[in-house]
């Protein structure tokens, strides 16, 4: 169901008064959920304050760390500058969603025996930024690994754990390597 | 938390609606395409808009379309991945694959637009701080109050009294453009479609510009870019040097754009260089330009015309990296972009 402006009053019709909530609904990993909310709330908002999915992190708010990403339509993108309005009807995946049926997703599981993951604070992101590529580029080589995870800052790990843990999947997810 | 100030979200089904709103609700109301530049800014209370027009509901404007041969028109909302990662801008206008695959993060890039880009508002280390920062230096020219920039276009309160805190003796600001992808589409002639509620019409890329950190747009405020026209490839090399500190996240704080056309025999027929990041537009080279037409691309031509724009660019410190780093840095980076260009095929 795409959002079409079509919530309104006499004085701004087809649009969104300002302090009007209203009912949006989003597909997030898989379920279907209704929640009210004013236009100015960004989807990392409505995620951890409105629907307790609270996996998807908190840092910068402006663009400039990574850790607030998920996936729309299978693409990463950054909650803390996009609205709940904005993506109805889209398919969402955050972190929540990656282990299917109580079993960790293999870039989990690498993350976990590599100790790709320190404070584990930008490790939601890492692993959405990566679940993504592998999703497209089943055998990618060190540069490409680097230039998907770019947008993902890492005060921790220096990086390479988490660089490998990617490999480590792509190589368990039956990818022949270089 | 840094949340959003509260606004009324509109979208319309096409271009002529979203124009007749801007035109009646003046500069309290503004465009949002990704939002990612507007987002940051509006949480920052650098921008107070009372209405919010999303482009997302108008169908074709993220359309790619054309040839090389024929000249290809990119939609404004087409993402800058769309755009970076199409086969035609790859193979025939590299410079602006490059450009507009250098731009902030593969994640931003998912979410900015080209016309965005194109629209961006000027960066100041004055200007791009939050609220609480701002108002403790006294706030400076360009947002010379906590009420935001739409209210300040509405009242010219570029006349309010507050200085600007990088040239305080100055009457202008001198806030930096700094998008990438300016620069190479000035460089590779392309031009763009403005729609307005009296009309539309087309002009070049680089007369979007006034070379004003405040009134860094010459559009009207009710105009929305709507496409951008590449000309005809015609064999033109073009490659695109970005100076910044992370290569990844950061803005330009330098952005060399080039294109060249040479003959068979190597000659440089036609040379643009533009210079982004230096000033509050992108900036031809003139010089640079004529020391390489009519020659070839030998290693002391390359030399000169790489020298000569050591005057031209004029940082003001307003930005990341000391000024004179930056200066020293053009004839660097066009002497290694056009090094690049030399040794490479043409592609047609
Ligand atoms: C951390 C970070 C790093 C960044 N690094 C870079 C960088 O390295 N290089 C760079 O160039 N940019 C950078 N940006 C800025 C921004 O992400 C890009 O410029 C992006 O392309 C902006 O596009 P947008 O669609 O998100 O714009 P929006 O935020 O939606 O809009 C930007 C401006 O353009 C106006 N606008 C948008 N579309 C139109 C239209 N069709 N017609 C008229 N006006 C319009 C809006 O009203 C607004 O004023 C960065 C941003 C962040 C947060
Ligand atoms: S150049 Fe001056 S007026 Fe402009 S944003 Fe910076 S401090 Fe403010
Ligand atoms: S919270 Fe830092 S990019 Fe979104
Ligand atoms: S593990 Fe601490 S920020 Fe990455």
């Amino acid at each position: 169901m795409f959002y079409t402006g079509a919530v309104g009053t006499a004085k701004t019709k087809g649009g969104l008064l300002e302090s009007q909530k209203t009912l949006i609904t989003l597909q997030i990993n898989g379920e279907r959920y209704e929640v009210a909310v004013t236009v100015n709330k960004t989807l990392l908002e409505i995620l951890r304050e409105d629907l307790d999915l609270t996996g998807t992190k908190h840092g910068c708010e402006v663009g400039e760390c990574g850790t607030c990403t998920v996936l729309i339509n299978d693409q990463p993108i950054l909650s803390c500058l996009t609205l709940g309005v904005e993506i109805q009807g889209q398919k969402i995946t955050t972190i929540e969603g990656l282990e299917q049926n109580g079993k960790l997703h293999p870039i989990q599981q690498a993350f976990i025996e590599l100790q790709a993951a320190q404070c584990g604070y930008c490790t939601p992101g890492m692993l959405l930024s990566s679940k993504a590529l592998l999703d497209e580029n089943k055998n990618p080589s060190q540069d490409e690994i680097k230039e998907a995870l770019s947008g993902n800052l890492c005060r921790c790990t220096g990086y390479w754990k988490i660089i490998e843990a990617v490999e480590l999947t792509a190589s368990r997810l039956g990818a022949s390597k270089e | 938390m840094l949340r959003l100030p509260k606004f009324q979200y509109l979208t319309p089904q096409n271009i002529n609606d979203a124009c007749k709103i801007l035109a009646d609700q003046g500069p309290a109301a503004m465009i949002v395409a990704g939002g990612t530049d507007i987002y940051p800014k509006m949480k920052r209370r650098q921008f107070l808009p009372k209405t919010l027009i999303g482009l997302r509901k108008i169908d074709d404007l993220d359309r790619i379309s054309g040839s090389a041969k024929s000249g290809l028109t990119l939609g404004a909302s087409a993402t800058l991945t769309e755009v970076s990662s199409h086969s035609v801008v790859q193979e025939s206008y590299a410079g602006l694959a490059k450009a507009a695959g250098a731009v902030s993060t593969p994640i931003l890039r998912n979410m900015g637009t080209i016309g965005g880009n194109l629209c961006l508002d000027t960066r100041c280390n004055y200007y791009d701080q939050t609220h609480h920062w701002r108002q403790a230096i006294g706030w400076c020219m360009k947002a010379p109050s906590g009420k935001g920039w739409p209210v300040l276009q509405d009242s010219k309160l570029n006349q309010s009294g507050v200085p600007c805190r990088v040239a305080p003796g100055s009457s202008r600001c001198w806030a930096v453009s700094s998008t990438d992808s300016a620069p190479m589409l000035i460089a590779l002639g392309a031009k763009l479609k403005l729609i307005g509620s009296k009309g539309e019409r087309v002009i070049s890329v680089k007369d979007l510009y006034n070379d004003d950190g405040m009134f860094y747009l010459s559009k009207a405020h009710d105009e929305i870019l709507t496409e951008i026209q590449l000309p005809p490839s015609d064999g033109i090399k073009s490659t695109y040097w970005k100076l910044r500190r992370r290569e990844s996240f950061d803005f330009p704080v330098l952005g060399v754009a080039v294109a060249l056309k040479q003959a068979k025999d190597g000659t440089v027929e036609h040379a643009k260089v533009v210079l982004g990041g230096i000033g509050s537009c992108p900036f031809e080279m003139a010089e640079a330009q004529n020391i390489l037409t009519g020659k070839r691309l030998t290693e002391n031509q390359i030399e000169a015309a790489s020298q000569s724009v050591f005057n031209p660019a004029r940082p003001l410190d307003n930005t990341d990296f000391h000024l004179f780093y930056r200066k020293r840095m053009a004839p660097v980076y066009l002497k290694r972009a056009l090094t690049e260009l030399a040794t490479m095929g043409s592609n047609v």
